[in-house]
């Protein structure tokens, strides 16, 4: 049932305050008290960010990898169809004919775009080798734009090793919602 | 009055303390509002941040100084000088430690020695006002003009509290000079409890607390600033030095209310069992000095914590508590003083 205002403004002078309370002395006590409990107890939140990171959660859209196997040969076999999936149009591949046996093609060129890229992931869904994948290195930052361009080379080791091992107890355990943190808990900050 | 070479060593010492103070206390504000927040404060410009104070003095003194169209020019670069030397100057009749002698020569830590310096101080902390309302009506803009009515108003609702105050104090004290009043306040009752008028004077003192915050402009009564609803108040269309004067103003400001708090209502320079007032030699009078200083300190940093933990109040409330709430409670115990005086 609505709540008419002439009812809703009843209800707010319900409860009529003593004027001990309407000095709010106790009040202010009680909120000095919280505050000095912040200033002298608790420790900061801040994770002071060029020097020390917090893991993203693994499931974090990032910059991408061209994933190889076992021969460091890269696995994608320039179908395009992450080139046909990508929104911003920011997948660049030259195909060839592939110089081993067991595949017909292979990409001359592999390019992205990272100032084009939205990071949605739709190349990562529509390929299906695996090929192509999202990781969660975060953005970085370009001074110019022929260094956003990522070619094939660059794709390949851009999630290196140490990274992963940097990230690793975070790295797959952690599926659900963005990492939880109390006030001064440091055990995550790298 | 014989000015000897000490006399302006004081003075200078003096105006030059309250100007080191400032940069301290700045960096201090950011720190604890940043800790109180869970945050860290400033930590890049030097260790802990110590030298960001020196950094925003070298960007305000080298940013374009904007004069907006339309302004009033006289009154327009007056403002900022009548918020900063009516604070800087209410110092001079605080004493800051007990008088010293060298080479049998008395000197004051007192950089004027007036008899009626309670006066004075009232007088020149009033004086700040102008400077607010000169800068917003000289600004030529509809925020700076609003901040400037809002401290006209929110300085005669306080004014009247805080100089009632003030009486009772000088009723207690049976004087207006400042070393008079803290001279009463010497000695301890049971040896223990010092003799400070904050414990005669209970509700005096916190109507001076109350007013020296509506007086400073500080949160909760910084309406004339009110960054998010009047822009910046009465200093929005400051750029530069001028506004970097108003700023130096208001914590210089803070340094003299807190000073002048002290001596009223906290002993000044004495401290029971560390200061011996009767005592003429230097290293005494030094300690004198620290003890008031510390004392200093201390409100300077209940200023900080209780900007960071109160709300603004809002405008009507801020006049409400000022003519409804302190000036009765003001009168009444400048009535009940007078009765116990006579009894």
């Amino acid at each position: 049932m609505a709540v008419t205002h002439d009812e809703a403004v009843e209800r707010t002078d319900e409860r009529k305050s003593s004027w001990v309370e309407r000095l709010y002395l106790r009040e202010i006590v009680a909120g000095l008290a919280n505050t000095f409990r912040h200033l002298v107890f608790e420790s900061p939140f801040t994770t002071q960010y060029p020097e020390e990171t917090i893991p993203y959660n693994p499931r974090a859209r990032g910059e991408h990898i061209l994933k190889v196997d076992e021969q460091g040969r890269e696995k994608c076999v320039a179908c395009l169809l992450c080139e046909a999936a990508c929104p911003s149009k920011c997948i660049r591949i030259v195909p060839g004919p592939a110089p081993w046996d067991d595949r017909e093609r292979y990409p001359v060129e592999f390019e992205i775009d990272m100032l084009r890229c939205i990071y949605c992931g739709f190349c990562e869904d529509a390929c299906p080798c695996d090929a192509i994948e999202l990781t969660p290195k975060p953005y970085t930052v370009f001074d110019r734009r022929e260094t956003a361009l990522y070619d094939k080379e660059k794709l390949k080791n851009n999630y290196p090793q140490d990274w992963r091992e940097r990230f690793s107890d975070g790295y797959g355990k952690q599926t659900g919602p963005p990492f939880r943190r109390e006030a001064g808990d440091r055990s995550l900050i790298r | 009055m014989n000015i000897s070479i000490w006399n302006i060593l004081v003075a200078v010492g003096v105006v030059g303390l309250a100007l080191q103070i400032v940069p301290g206390l700045i960096w201090a504000e950011r720190k604890v509002c940043a800790r109180i927040q869970g945050r860290r404060g400033p930590n890049r410009v030097g260790p802990f941040g110590l030298l960001q104070p020196v950094a925003d003095a070298i960007k305000l003194l080298t940013k374009e100084e904007i004069v907006p169209a339309g302004v009033d020019k006289p009154l327009y670069y007056l403002g900022p000088f009548l918020v900063f030397v009516p604070a800087a100057l209410a110092m001079a009749v605080v004493p800051w430690g007990h008088d010293m002698v060298i080479g049998g020569q008395r000197v004051p830590l007192q950089v004027a020695e007036l008899h009626v310096g309670v006066l004075f101080v009232l007088a020149c902390t009033s004086l700040g006002v102008y400077g607010i309302a000169f800068g917003g009506w000289a600004s030529n803009s509809k925020y700076p003009l609003l901040a400037a009515l809002r401290s006209s108003a929110q300085m005669i609702s306080y004014e009247v509290a805080m100089g009632l105050a003030v009486v009772a104090v000088v009723m207690t004290a049976g004087s207006v000079d400042l070393r008079e009043i803290v001279a009463v306040q010497q000695g301890t009752w049971f040896g223990v409890v010092p003799q400070w008028l904050v414990f005669k004077q209970p509700i005096a003192a916190l109507l001076f607390l109350v007013a020296a915050f509506a007086e400073n402009n500080r949160l909760p009564f910084d309406l004339p600033e009110a960054e998010s609803e009047l822009v910046g108040g009465y200093h929005t269309e400051y750029s530069g030095m001028k506004f970097a004067m108003f700023f130096l103003g208001e914590y210089v400001a803070m340094i003299t209310m807190s000073a002048v708090l002290v001596t009223l209502f906290f002993g000044g320079w004495g401290f029971p069992g560390l200061v011996d007032p009767s005592s003429t030699s230097v290293g005494s009078a030094l300690l004198s000095f620290a003890v008031f200083l510390a004392k200093v300190s201390f409100f300077l940093f209940f200023y900080l914590w209780v900007r960071w933990t109160l709300p603004r109040f809002r405008y009507d409330q801020l006049m409400m508590l000022g003519w409804k709430a302190l000036i009765p409670l003001a009168l009444f115990n400048v009535v009940a003083t007078g009765f116990v005086g006579i009894l």
